[in-house]
């Protein structure tokens, strides 16, 4: 079997990629793979242990080129600064706020390498927060409401039925 | 001036003071990332966006509610001289990053230096707090006091499920990084240092020299800070660094032992010659100086070397960078001539405890 990029020399490097469940295979000749960095672990080239190369490696994991199927596709970019999500792996940070909605769907598989959970527990903004503390309130008292039921304590549960309902409504 | 004098202005107050476990935790250092809504990340930002920023934060910086909070001056990195943001790099008070950031680059400081806050650098602001030894959890409550009277003035980019936006997705969520600096030269001596900062990896923390992210280590000094950012809280990923830092001031304190136990004589020639060589050499380069101090420093902890305050480690590390000698010594210095004046400045300073030994 010969290279299936150069097509010259014979294929003795086999790679697979799982990408968000889906499963990519390359048959390489070493001196594609090497060039390809899919040889040495993509996370610890170079010398000296780099955060910001740990982490474009990590962007760059799904858009190799000259691997076509994920390169193929129609760059998404962000609708208010421009940048592209190209550009954000190669400078490794984002041009807007609004860059974390408009690419969600490739941030999530990226946050669940770089990060414990994908949702953020700790503080609040005094200002901007204010749906963000009553949607954790509800949370709280949604989860006392089932307690209070599984161990039949009726007048409770009643009243937390009640404030649940009046903090859903304010919050519409 | 006289060198106390200098140093009297000059030192910063982490520097000069002590704190819980400061035989080996020099400073716990807290820094927490926010942006302003609305506005794009700093590397996309034109020159009107970057100074509506620092007039945004000129403003909210002089409110009542920062000002309870202490006395702060702003200054923009263009009204400072190249070695001036130098000086500010090597106390700490500023990254490499921002120092160069000459166009839009501005920083607001505490007069105590125990806080500083940089705008217009990877994020539009960052807040820092830096305390002497072991103090992560009252950085972290300073940071947020200070990060709750500047959101009365500015509205925060923040996402109901992501937090903090932050320019990079490694700082998202809290925006909080939480950093100690340890002096290990227990764990150097005994060899097993590299043992114990792979383990720190592993358990998602990063080790770096103490300049920040790239920068060696001299003198047996380490940075450990938290790498998660999202899916906990500031006090939980608070305490899980303090926690880590603990075990490594265990085992340091259990290597110290050891070393005295079974190398007493080994140990006192080496931090003894170390001494000799700070008090009495006529050239000396940074490398060397900072290996010199880690040993004086040690011999200091350990009842050795008596007469010399434990406090020279932090003074001298800053005091004897390139910018600050030269900030002392009022001119521009070529690297060989720096050494020499590093020498004399390090006697100097010894020499200043040892007057105040025999007053």
């Amino acid at each position: 079997m010969l290279c299936e990029r150069c097509h010259e020399r014979p294929a003795t490097v086999h790679v697979t990629k799982i990408i968000n469940g889906e499963k990519t295979g390359y048959h390489l000749c070493e001196v594609c793979a090497k060039e390809q960095g899919e040889v040495m672990n993509p996370f610890l080239a170079g010398n000296a242990f780099d955060f910001n190369k740990l982490l474009s490696g990590l962007l760059n994991m799904d858009s190799s080129p000259g691997f076509a199927p994920v390169q193929a596709q129609v760059q998404p970019r962000c609708g208010t600064c421009g940048m592209t999500y190209n550009q954000f792996t190669q400078v490794g940070r984002f041009g807007c706020p609004d860059c974390y909605d408009s690419f969600a769907a490739r941030l999530e598989p990226l946050l669940r390498r770089i990060q414990t959970g994908n949702r953020h527990t700790g503080k609040v903004p005094v200002k901007s927060g204010e749906k963000m503390k009553r949607l954790r309130q509800l949370d709280a008292l949604r989860r006392e409401l089932q307690q209070a039921v599984a161990q039949e304590q009726f007048e409770r549960a009643a009243e937390l039925r009640d404030q649940i309902r009046m903090l859903e409504q304010t919050s519409e | 001036m006289s060198l106390g004098d200098f140093l009297q202005r000059a030192v910063s107050k982490w520097m000069r003071e002590g704190g819980p476990e400061d035989d080996i935790v020099l400073t716990s250092r807290i820094r927490v990332a926010r942006n302003v809504q609305g506005y794009p990340f700093p590397i996309l930002q034109t020159d009107s966006h970057a100074d509506e920023i620092v007039q945004m934060m000129e403003q909210a910086v002089q409110s009542s509610a920062m000002q309870q909070l202490g006395k702060y001056e702003m200054v923009r990195c263009r009204d400072l001289s190249p070695l001036d943001r130098q000086v500010f790099v090597e106390k700490h008070l500023i990254s490499p990053d921002l120092a160069q950031q000459e166009k839009h680059g501005a920083m607001a400081i505490r007069d105590d230096e125990l806080v500083s806050i940089m705008v217009n650098e990877e994020d539009h602001l960052r807040i820092q707090c830096i305390l002497p030894g072991l103090r992560l959890l009252d950085g972290w409550r300073m940071a947020s006091a200070i990060d709750d009277a500047l959101e009365q003035h500015l509205t925060y980019a923040y996402h109901d499920q992501y937090g903090y936006l932050t320019a990079c997705p490694t700082n998202v969520g809290t925006g909080i990084r939480a950093s100690v600096m340890m002096h290990l030269p227990g764990l150097a001596l005994t060899g097993s240092i590299n043992r114990m900062l792979t383990a720190v990896s592993q358990v998602g923390l990063a080790v770096r020299g103490i300049y920040g992210e790239g920068s060696e280590s001299y003198g047996n000094l380490y940075q450990v800070s938290n790498q998660i950012t999202l899916g906990e809280t500031e006090e939980e990923i608070v305490a899980n660094l303090q926690s880590v830092v603990y075990q490594l001031i265990e085992h340091e304190r259990n290597a110290r032992k050891a070393l005295l136990a079974r190398n007493r004589i080994q140990l006192e020639d080496r931090v003894s010659r170390s001494f000799g060589i700070l008090a009495y050499a006529r050239r000396i380069d940074t490398k060397e100086t900072m290996e010199r101090l880690s040993d004086v420093r040690l011999g200091i902890d350990l009842g050795i070397i008596q007469g010399v305050s434990a406090g020279i480690l932090k003074e001298l590390m800053v005091m004897t960078q390139p910018a600050f000698l030269q900030k002392y010594y009022h001119r521009e210095l070529a690297a060989t001539e720096r050494d020499i004046r590093r020498a004399a400045l390090i006697r100097e300073r010894l020499r200043l405890d040892d007057s105040e030994v025999h007053r």
